[in-house]
């Protein structure tokens, strides 16, 4: 009984810290660009303020749609809080971590995904077809670098679960400067980018027709069902950080629930998140939008960095 | 324990008996000549409905009688015919056999019930007593195939399974396209069956006996060579009927014209009856071979399930595209048999009950969520009288149950959790990285590779079925056929849900089924077998290295749970939420036209600029009668994509073969003397030679 409601409290913290620290990521993205921008940009909690008005914002919903339209937010949004259930942030082992592994995390990704494109093409208009034809087309040549940058450091770990990789890779130290995990993490960072839809893959700054594919399919939401898609996709961004950081570089993580352990475990969190979230700043402003058909050539350089993640740790070994 | 209310005997005379009748029940009913046409289609109705109650009453003892095997676990045994030239008929319901038939027989009582009502539109217009004779002899055959103990009996079914189907697809004669892809089909199942044949008579040239039991006793004694040639045989000739890439063009002409009941039996179980006879040679009759097997099958797999999916991503028409995923799935099958073959090159038995195990796995949940496609879609060429899906767009309104269950198929086969799909696809990537406890290079290239291909298959999948589900169910009707669409009949929705509550329970429950799968694998394997561990129904486990679960029944529960969540939180803290209903911006044209939404051709145009290399697409537009410059009518679109198969494998066959006939056919004289010519001469040489 104790045992059911540590699990429950520990999961519910680890829920909430996901959903509170997922704007403030968001923030300080935008905050940053701004500055590179030579702007001054709004305050980092700004996010903040944006999914509350629209939480308060009446919603219209297309008279042309189906229910499927309407069980979209809630289906990627639950999605995503699973996820956020099954990854390590700043203790491993995560209370949960049995129920499922990092190939039921790019499936429940892929869930998110589909019904995201559904609700896209539900509405009937053009510009929701596009941006859910797009984002599937890119999704399925991102999938595969993706499932070969993660099994190079299963493989090493000798299993899939999130929390056993972490684990092992805190406790043997080497892990990050293992030459398969370089090239597994610059492998990830390019999925990353396009799995969230930043720039050059996709701008999440606009809605200029010939340019957007999240924005599209999400262009008919509005109100409350906008807000939770909105969180959903800022909190999608957040679980890859989480990803990058903890499977390659789990330095910092707490492995028992003593205190300080924990405290320790919070700020080697956030320090490690603000460093990638200020990394992706940094080349979303250096970077300038791709041309959607030479995305693949970038995906691809993702895929052969991480196929060759994996063929060197079979080759060298760990 | 006591299986005294196992009753294999009963349920075996059940399922024989009840196909047997239902073929033969519905041939009494047809119209008689002095009754008027209300009395006569009654008649006609009544026959096909006892026909297709004994089916899924058959079905239902086919279902039991597997049950009954798997868990009692011995196997059921039969022998007849003792007086036959080569040798008594034998029927041998073993592990494997049981657990295909439960496949074969679970679809079969779904199908059945969907019949009822399906096949109602067919009353008056074709000949319905025929279709229940050729439908109960069909599941009766591919019943028969996996009972079968021995060569002859096998050999035998296996043409009965393939000239039903023949007929089955050519049902629809009058359209061309029918009579056509029934040749195609007729003569490629029939090259598979020669090689059958071949490589049933090396495996008694050295058992003597045609026995299945005997070809298992000699085994060992087989030479390496030989072995191959087996293998090789077997790989071909059972490839064809699962419908393998280069083997699958027959498949994706098949499938479609048949009657979309067929349809969904011959995706669900006939073409695995391939991946049976596969698996039969391969681990049954077969020792362990060399390591090229195995990456031998995994290039076929991977070949298949890429180029299947993206193929499928190119069609429009529902039940071609259903039909190209089926080659795609096919090989992820053939992944976790592939990788089996591998592990037990090495020895590594519980590496490769792990791996044959997600391979049978998927067969089941594939003859589930593909049988309720299919199914799906016949309920839309139904209601429409349409495949193309083009011509279709919110059916969600009209066919809500269907587009219900359909849903669940395509999140299904997009390998969506917690569904079953999920699962199986999750075990074969397990499957796969085991292989790297394998210290071989060979085995460690493979592997990276078939899983990024299989990681790509499930995410184009998606794609495909995001494009299938949305295009014909979401946004505007797109013609006048679906604007008029109505639901299906009960029995329709029925069966399909049915399907629809297997691939949920066998993705949240996985535990049940694997117990039983891994009956078949440790008959293989031995004990060893028992690789994964299953707790409480919910998590599967693979306890090898660190170990890594997967809890489906709990993932569903949480996300139901989280989406609960939000809709009651937001409740709470902003009250009610305010909707509104409005039409979406019509580009500032009056209302939304159907015409604006994007179609499947345009959906999938990014998927087709990527894999350009792959599809040879070629376009055609043309602007007709060109009024002003600034009015144009009409514009057409043409668009091609080529098969690299047909253009550089079969084409030239084809030509070499008219060639090569064209040369033998000078000895054909038409004159009757020079063919006693021929006689006397071959007499001649075979009295000095063969003495």
């Amino acid at each position: 009984m104790i045992e059911f409601a540590s699990t429950f409290i520990v999961s519910a913290i680890q829920i909430l810290l996901m959903l509170l620290a997922t704007p403030l990521v968001c923030g300080i993205i935008r905050k940053t660009k701004a500055r590179l921008q030579n702007r001054r940009g709004a305050t980092i909690f700004q996010p903040y303020l944006d999914l509350s008005k629209l939480m308060r914002k009446e919603v219209i919903i297309p008279s042309t749609s189906s229910w499927i339209f309407r069980i979209t937010p809630y289906v990627v949004l639950a999605s995503m809080l699973l996820i956020a259930l099954l990854v390590p942030t700043i203790f491993a082992p995560v209370p949960f971590h049995w129920m499922g592994d990092i190939i039921t995390i790019i499936y429940l990704f892929a869930a998110a995904r589909f019904f995201l494109a559904l609700g896209g093409l539900d509405a009937g208009s053009a510009f929701g077809g596009l941006g859910s034809s797009r984002e599937m087309s890119i999704a399925s040549i991102v999938e595969p670098a993706m499932m070969l940058a993660v099994f190079t450091t299963a493989v090493t770990a000798g299993s899939t679960d999130l929390s056993i990789i972490v684990n092992r890779l805190s406790t043997t130290q080497a892990s990050i400067i293992h030459p398969s995990h370089v090239l597994a993490f610059a492998g990830l960072f390019i999925v990353t980018i396009a799995e969230t839809g930043r720039l050059p893959v996709d701008n999440p700054g606009t809605h200029l027709e010939l340019t957007m594919i999240h924005e599209a399919m999400i262009l008919e939401y509005s109100g409350r069902y906008l807000a939770f898609l909105e969180l959903a996709s800022q909190m999608k961004l957040l679980i890859f950080l989480s990803l990058l950081a903890n499977m390659f570089a789990p330095v910092g993580m707490a492995i028992d629930t003593a205190p300080l352990s924990l405290i320790v475990g919070v700020a080697a969190f956030i320090l490690k998140v603000a460093i990638l979230a200020i990394v992706v700043a940094l080349v979303e402003t250096a970077n300038a939008k791709l041309r959607l058909f030479r995305v693949p050539e970038l995906l691809m350089v993702a895929f052969v960095l991480s196929l060759l993640a994996l063929i060197l740790y079979s080759i060298i070994g760990s | 324990m006591g299986y005294s209310l196992a009753l294999p005997g009963f349920y075996f005379a059940l399922l024989i008996g009840g196909f047997s009748f239902g073929a033969v029940v519905s041939l009494f009913f047809v119209r008689s000549n002095n009754a008027n046409e209300l009395t006569s289609q009654f008649v006609i109705r009544l026959g096909k409905n006892l026909g297709f109650g004994f089916s899924t009453l058959a079905s239902l003892g086919g279902c039991a009688l597997s049950l009954s095997v798997l868990l009692a676990g011995s196997p059921y045994q039969l022998e007849f015919g003792r007086t036959l030239p080569f040798g008594p008929l034998s029927i041998n319901i073993d592990q494997l056999a049981a657990f295909f038939l439960a496949v074969i027989s679970f679809l079969g009582i779904a199908v059945s019930i969907y019949s009822f009502g399906y096949t109602n539109e067919f009353v008056g217009r074709r000949n319905i007593a025929v279709f229940v004779f050729l439908y109960n002899v069909f599941l009766l055959s591919m019943a028969l195939v996996v009972m079968a103990g021995n060569a002859i009996l096998f050999l035998i079914v296996w043409e009965v399974m393939s000239v039903t189907t023949y007929f089955l697809i050519i049902y629809e004669h009058e359209d061309s396209s029918s009579r056509k892809a029934g040749i195609l089909y007729i003569v490629m199942t029939h090259i598979g069956t020669a090689l059958l044949l071949v490589m049933f008579i090396t495996l008694a040239g050295f058992a003597h006996s045609f026995s299945f039991e005997a070809f298992r006793h000699v085994r060992t004694q087989i030479p390496p060579s030989v072995n191959t040639w087996i293998f090789l045989c077997a790989l071909v000739g059972f490839g064809m009927k699962a419908g393998i890439v280069p083997l699958h063009i027959w498949l994706p002409e098949a499938h479609p014209a048949a009657p979309s009941n067929v349809s969904a039996l011959m995706s669900g179980v006939m073409i695995k009856m391939g991946i049976y006879g596969m698996v039969r040679v391969f681990f049954d009759f077969l020792a362990p071979g060399p390591e090229w097997w195995g990456i031998l099958v995994l290039f076929i797999a991977v070949a298949s399930a890429v180029l299947g999916v993206l193929y499928a991503l190119m069609e429009h028409d529902l039940k071609r595209l259903l039909a190209f995923h089926s080659i795609e799935n096919i090989g992820i099958i053939l992944m976790g048999i592939g990788a089996a073959l591998l592990f037990s090159s090495f020895g590594s038995k519980t590496l490769a009950a792990v791996a044959l195990l997600a391979g049978l796995y998927h067969v089941l949940n594939h003859a589930m969520f593909k049988g309720l496609l299919f199914l799906g879609a016949g309920s839309v060429v139904h209601a429409t009288h349409t495949r193309n899906i083009d011509e279709l767009g919110g059916l969600a309104k009209k066919l809500p149950w269907t587009m219900f269950f359909f849903l669940i198929g395509s999140a299904a086969i997009s390998a969506l959790p917690p569904l079953n799909g999920f699962i199986s696809e999750w075990l074969t990537f397990q499957a796969l990285l085991l292989g790297f406890d394998i210290p071989d290079l060979a085995v460690r290239l493979a592997v990276p590779v078939t899983v990024a291909l299989l990681a790509l298959t499930g995410a184009l999948a998606a794609a495909c079925f995001v494009k299938a589900f949305g295009v014909t169910f979401l946004g505007l009707p797109r013609s006048a056929h679906a604007e008029k669409a109505h639901e299906s009949s009960f029995s329709m929705l029925f069966a399909m849900g049915i399907l629809a509550l297997a691939c949920v329970a066998f993705g949240i429950a996985p535990g049940i089924m694997i117990s039983l799968i891994s009956r078949v694998t440790s008959s293989f394997f031995g004990e060893s077998g028992s690789a994964l561990s299953v707790l409480n129904v919910g998590t599967l486990t693979i306890p090898r290295g660190a170990g890594s679960g997967v809890s489906p029944l709990m993932l569903l529960s949480l996300l139901a749970g989280l989406i609960i969540a939000p809709i009651v939180v937001g409740f709470v803290l902003a009250g009610k939420i305010r909707t509104r209903t409005a039409m979406i911006w019509a580009g500032g044209l009056e209302k939304v036209e159907p015409r604006m939404q994007y179609t499947a051709a345009g959906f999938s145009k990014p998927i087709r600029m990527i894999f350009s290399n792959i599809f040879r697409a070629t376009h055609e537009i043309e602007i007709s009668e060109e009024m002003s410059a600034f009015y144009k009518p009409q514009i057409r679109y043409e668009l091609k994509t080529e098969s690299i198969f047909q253009k550089y494998l079969y084409a030239p066959v084809r030509q070499t073969t008219i060639a090569a006939a064209k040369i033998v056919r000078r000895i054909q004289t038409g004159h009757i003397q020079s063919y006693l010519a021929y006689i006397f001469i071959t007499l001649i040489l075979l009295l000095l030679f063969a003495r």
